[in-house]
């Protein structure tokens, strides 16, 4: 199972070796740079808004590695080897689904700092948006791994997987940037929730997803 | 009699609306060898995969049928499986892409660059696997196999892209294999030495 992890994470990392990239870093660090050029640099508005537009570039962010994800892996058979040396789908899913999340999780919570001092919001602010981002995006990765999954045998999956996660993830979206309008910590229990609900199904729904492109 | 190394009964397959085959029965024992055979699309890959239980077989669910079979693999010991995939990191020289099978399979280093060298792949250990030819891909997945050291071996066309030094190491390999009282189930269009192997035609086979 460590093994599995070990290989798993060194897929995704940025300058891992099959094209891990800083791409959705980079990708979420210009949204929060060319926000405020696009709507004007007045500090309140900024403020009142700028949580939500990170909020929004994270989701963004958490697509784009999603092709990579399982698709060259269940094309190239590493699932049947998997599956023949009594390694269930479930497990090699739950590494998958927590490698991802080691890839893009941690980096992007560590992104939000200069973000949201580009974007010049309040030290009190930034604390409910990392709390927020740490609760919500352990979610998108089960909703990104699940999607990947599904897509992975379609042609043009990559671009239906950003299609589909977009709707998915409306609830965190709402628990998780809501929390910054009001200072209220129950939102981020309610984005919390709504995460681990999607962790604790995302293997299973994951791994159904693959055994049945084997059927077909 | 013999011990049975695989005994499967009543496996039915269907791709979307193909019927592919039906009613099939196979038993190999211990040190066995079955040869497949058949026109291209008739569902011997399939086959491979049910017997390596990474598809199910199909019910039988003819209209009006009182009993609906639906099929059963057992086998007695550990199985390896390789298709048309060398299934190897693409990007990763070869002995690191090796090395993380090695590593699941709990296989020593010592038995790894054995398996290279039975292969004729001691001089490709840092070519990236991408840059691998057909045959050489295919030698590649054999030391896979071979690490894994498996009791019983599915091969689907394991002859694709070997040259005849390829052949031979391949038919030598099986022939140990088999020795060491392996069962192996082998779909190949191209002849290859099986000797007192039971020959299956997926056409004698109707749904």
């Amino acid at each position: 199972m460590l093994t599995l992890l070990k290989r798993d994470l060194a897929i995704l990392l940025p300058g891992g070796r099959r094209g891990g990239s800083l791409l959705p870093l980079l990708f979420f660090l210009a949204v929060a740079m060319l926000y405020p050029f696009a709507v004007g640099p007045e500090p309140q508005l900024l403020a009142r808004t700028g949580g939500g537009v990170i909020w929004v570039a994270a989701l963004l962010a958490a697509i784009l590695p999603l092709e990579r994800l399982v698709a060259a892996d269940l094309e190239s058979g590493v699932f049947d080897q998997l599956a023949l040396r009594g390694v269930a789908e479930e497990a090699a899913m739950s590494s998958r689904m927590i490698a991802h999340w080691l890839a893009f999780a941690p980096l992007l919570l560590i992104a939000a700092l200069p973000a949201s001092a580009l974007l010049g919001l309040p030290g009190d602010k930034l604390t409910t948006l990392l709390l927020g981002l740490l609760a919500g995006t352990p979610g998108l990765a089960a909703i990104g791994l699940t999607i990947a999954a599904l897509t992975a045998s379609l042609r043009g999956g990559a671009a239906l997987a950003g299609l589909m996660l977009i709707p998915l993830a409306i609830p965190i979206l709402i628990f998780g940037a809501g929390s910054l309008a009001r200072p209220d910590p129950s939102a981020i229990a309610f984005a919390a929730a709504i995460s681990f609900l999607f962790v604790a199904i995302a293997p299973f729904a994951a791994a159904a997803a693959i055994r049945s492109v084997r059927d077909a | 009699m013999q011990a049975s190394a695989l005994t499967a009964w009543e496996l039915f397959c269907r791709r979307g609306d193909r019927l592919l085959f039906g009613s099939l029965d196979i038993w190999v024992e211990a040190g066995g060898a079955v040869h497949l055979v058949g026109p291209n699309g008739i569902g011997k890959s399939s086959l491979l995969q049910i017997l390596a239980g990474l598809r199910p077989s199909s019910p039988s669910d003819r209209l009006g049928a009182a009993d609906v079979k639906r099929g059963s693999v057992a086998w007695q010991g550990r199985l390896g499986l390789l298709d048309a995939h060398c299934t190897l990191d693409e990007v990763l020289p070869l002995e690191n892409a090796l090395a993380f099978w090695a590593r699941i399979d709990g296989a020593a280093r010592s038995d790894q660059s054995a398996a290279m060298v039975r292969m004729g792949l001691s001089s490709l250990t840092d070519v990236p696997v991408r840059y691998l030819s057909t045959g050489q891909r295919k030698r590649a997945g054999f030391a896979r196999l071979l690490i894994q050291n498996a009791d019983h071996w599915l091969l689907d066309e394991p002859l694709n892209g070997l040259d005849i030094d390829g052949v031979a190491l391949v038919e030598e390999l099986i022939a140990e294999r088999r020795a060491a009282g392996g069962a192996i189930v082998v779909a190949s269009h191209q002849p290859i030495a099986l000797p007192d192997a039971q020959a299956i035609d997926l056409r004698d086979h109707p749904w």
